[in-house]
């Protein structure tokens, strides 16, 4: 490689990030957690389109024909499925890793839209509950504050197998977020890290979770939805054994979903996109002739009415929204700019997530902080942002002709690149291939 | 099926569904009078007496599948027989004794209550246990409180490899052999309070044995905050 700057010739293999990350790794001797999900560019919805009505397709007007967003979750065997009046649904993100205030501005949210919000490792939260018209409970390895009188009061169950951004990992919630609420609900003592075990204490694999999840019906009286979360890994085999093991609703999470706290090598390096993981579970759920029958949630880097769209049009029954969701709430916010850069971030960039100093009160225990967010007022922007996204997508499906967003369809697509066209398995825009699709490359 | 309130109802699983078990005992109100029950011809039924939420007394006839007893309140039950895996899971109060012996995961995540194992426990009995008390008259397999937060955990005999491995705040008591301890886990002294305690708590399990014959073990704690230096511990 010759270059008109002799001395001046950055690696391309060794960029500035990678040669930083080596000198910070020398001096502390430790990995680098952070919150948040995958940040390298990765194919993604974005190099999807929509192919409008034209000729052949017939566009519904746009404000004046309707275009359904209602969506039903359960219908599989549980005697009371959840009804969503939009199909976006709030990730669970724990009490703990997220603040009281926090969590119940989420659910004032969602319930302002009527949708569902999630609970957490850690539990559910009085103030949750009451401020979520629809909440469902996770059932996590570590079975912090696990209790069935919350069992009961839940609206539907999630046995949480994996997260997108650490598909087999366990987590830890560092002592600094460890107040004394937070350690009486998880019947530790307060300020030391919490570890979070990968694995569920009572069952291992696909035929002890079918039992896990009959015990938990039996104990809700099968009124609840149960759905099993994926992290993206090996999905198409991950979904078609959720379905065999019951579930009534599956949860897939691709690697760009977020987490409070994670290695970033393990965020940035294990499990797949979701675009691909969403492709190979509705392979999965149609060659079971499950498609609609057990519901799919997919998230992992849901933005946009668009991305929801398309989610949809790829077969998914809704999404769920972690990151986009805090952003809503204030986590990030301009205003804040000098404060995260006197914690080494800035505005736009601020991951510290698992350090409990968030200046926008969201990632934090401390009362001070947690203080600054108001949740009714961080419920009202989150129900804005909801609205927004449910209304975008509605424009697109009314665009493609369609009087249910779930009427959207892979014939809809078209993809940008090839990586996106296999990925997703729509063809490549102006083509009719789809790279690997009938053994054609 | 039914009977007056003052009678042992019946509950033969030759002629009713789990469902149907589990649904009338459910029924039951929380504040209610004390009942009494019979299962019969448990023959290995998974998911038996789960979600108990009312005082009664629950005795089941036969072997029992996963989960008997999960998530139980308030309710006493007896087994008469062997129980599969995850037997009384994250219990939070009542008593749960089991006759015979016990497979994986019993009592795990266990945030209150006693439960009493009469034979033996195979491996990780107690893990991530939260505040329940456990007394194994046999001996339990490995990997036996990994994780436990809170509660007790007595074993008569013997344990198994790593016993109370990444432990936190429960107490261990052995009267046998440990075969190893987990990491972080340490035998600690047994002073006053621990002998009288574990008495009362032997006395309750109606196992009568002297607690100065069993060694306490506990957390060491250096695990309580990460330290690059411990990785090596994991």
């Amino acid at each position: 490689m010759s270059s008109q700057y002799p001395g001046m010739i950055e690696s391309a293999l060794f960029s500035r990030d990678v040669i930083a990350e080596i000198q910070r790794a020398a001096t502390e001797g430790i990995y680098d957690i952070r919150g948040w999900g995958a940040k390298r560019p990765l194919p993604h919805f974005d190099d999807l389109v929509f192919l409008g009505a034209s000729m052949s397709r017939y566009p519904l007007e746009g404000y004046r024909e309707r275009c359904d967003t209602h969506v039903t979750l359960g219908t599989r065997y549980a005697k009371k499925p959840l009804e969503l009046k939009i199909p976006i649904t709030i990730a669970g993100m724990s009490f703990g890793a997220l603040s009281a205030q926090a969590k119940e501005a989420l659910g004032r949210g969602a319930s302002a839209v009527g949708t569902s919000t999630t609970t957490g490792d850690g539990g559910m939260t009085p103030e949750e509950r009451a401020a979520s018209s629809l909440l469902v409970y996770q059932v996590l390895p570590s079975r912090y504050g696990m209790d069935p009188d919350d069992l009961r009061r839940a609206d539907a169950i999630e046995v949480v197998l994996g997260q997108g951004a650490k598909p087999g990992g366990g987590g830890m919630l560092l002592g600094q977020k460890i107040n004394a609420r937070v350690a009486g609900m998880r019947d530790l003592p307060p300020n030391i890290d919490q570890r979070s075990a990968c694995r569920h204490p009572d069952w291992t694999g696909p035929d002890d979770l079918e039992i896990k999840i009959r015990e938990l019906r039996e104990i809700t009286d099968w009124e609840k939805p149960v759905y099993v979360k994926i992290g993206a890994s090996r999905s198409y085999y991950d979904t078609a054994l959720a379905v065999k093991a019951g579930a009534d609703v599956i949860v897939l999470d691709g690697m760009q979903g977020g987490t409070a706290a994670t290695q970033n090598v393990f965020i940035e390096h294990v499990g797949i996109p979701t675009l691909p993981a969403l492709r190979q579970a509705v392979e999965a759920l149609t060659e079971l002739d499950m498609h609609r029958k057990v519901q799919l949630i997919v998230s992992g880097g849901i933005r946009t009415g668009a991305d929801v769209a398309k989610a949809l049009a790829m077969g998914a029954d809704a999404v769920s929204i972690g990151v986009a969701a805090l952003i809503a709430l204030g986590d990030n916010s301009p205003s804040l700019d000098e404060e995260y850069r006197k914690l080494g971030s800035r505005a736009g960039c601020y991951d510290d997530w698992q350090a409990g100093r968030d200046p926008a009160g969201i990632t934090t225990q401390d009362e001070a902080l947690a203080s600054r967010l108001d949740p009714v007022l961080g419920g009202r922007r989150l129900a804005n942002y909801l609205r927004t996204l449910n209304m975008e997508t509605q424009i697109i499906a009314r665009a493609c002709g369609k009087s249910h967003v779930h009427n959207l369809e892979p014939e809809d697509l078209a993809a940008l690149t090839i990586e996106a066209a296999a990925m997703a398995g729509v063809p490549l825009a102006g083509t009719q291939w789809i790279p690997g699709r009938d053994g054609r490359f | 099926m039914s009977a007056p309130a003052s009678e042992t109802r019946i509950m033969d699983l030759r002629q009713i569904s789990v469902r149907e078990l589990n649904q009338a005992l459910h029924d039951l109100p929380e504040a209610g009078a004390s009942t009494r029950w019979q299962v019969r011809n448990a023959a290995g039924e998974h998911a038996l007496a789960v979600g108990i939420n009312a005082p009664c007394a629950v005795e089941i006839n036969g072997h029992v599948g996963y989960y008997c007893a999960g998530m139980n309140k308030y309710a006493e039950l007896t087994i008469h027989g062997n129980a599969g895996t995850g037997l009384a899971e994250n219990m939070m109060s009542g008593r749960v004794t089991l006759k015979g012996n016990a497979s994986q995961s019993a009592g795990a995540t266990g945030r209150g209550g006693l439960l009493v194992i009469e034979g033996d426990a195979a491996a990780r009995c107690g893990i991530s246990m939260k505040g329940i008390d456990i007394v194994v008259r046999g001996s339990v397999g490995h990997l036996s409180a990994f994780m436990a937060q809170k509660g007790r955990l007595v074993v008569c005999g013997d344990a198994g490899p790593a016993l109370g491995d990444s432990l936190y705040e429960a107490q261990l008591f052995v009267r046998g052999q440990a075969a190893d301890l987990g990491a972080d886990c340490m035998e600690k002294e047994m002073r006053t309070e621990h002998l009288e305690a574990l008495g009362v708590l032997l006395d309750q399990a109606g196992i009568n044995l002297p607690a100065r014959a069993f060694r306490r073990y506990g957390s060491a704690r250096s695990l309580y905050h990460f330290n690059i230096d411990y990785a090596d511990t994991y």
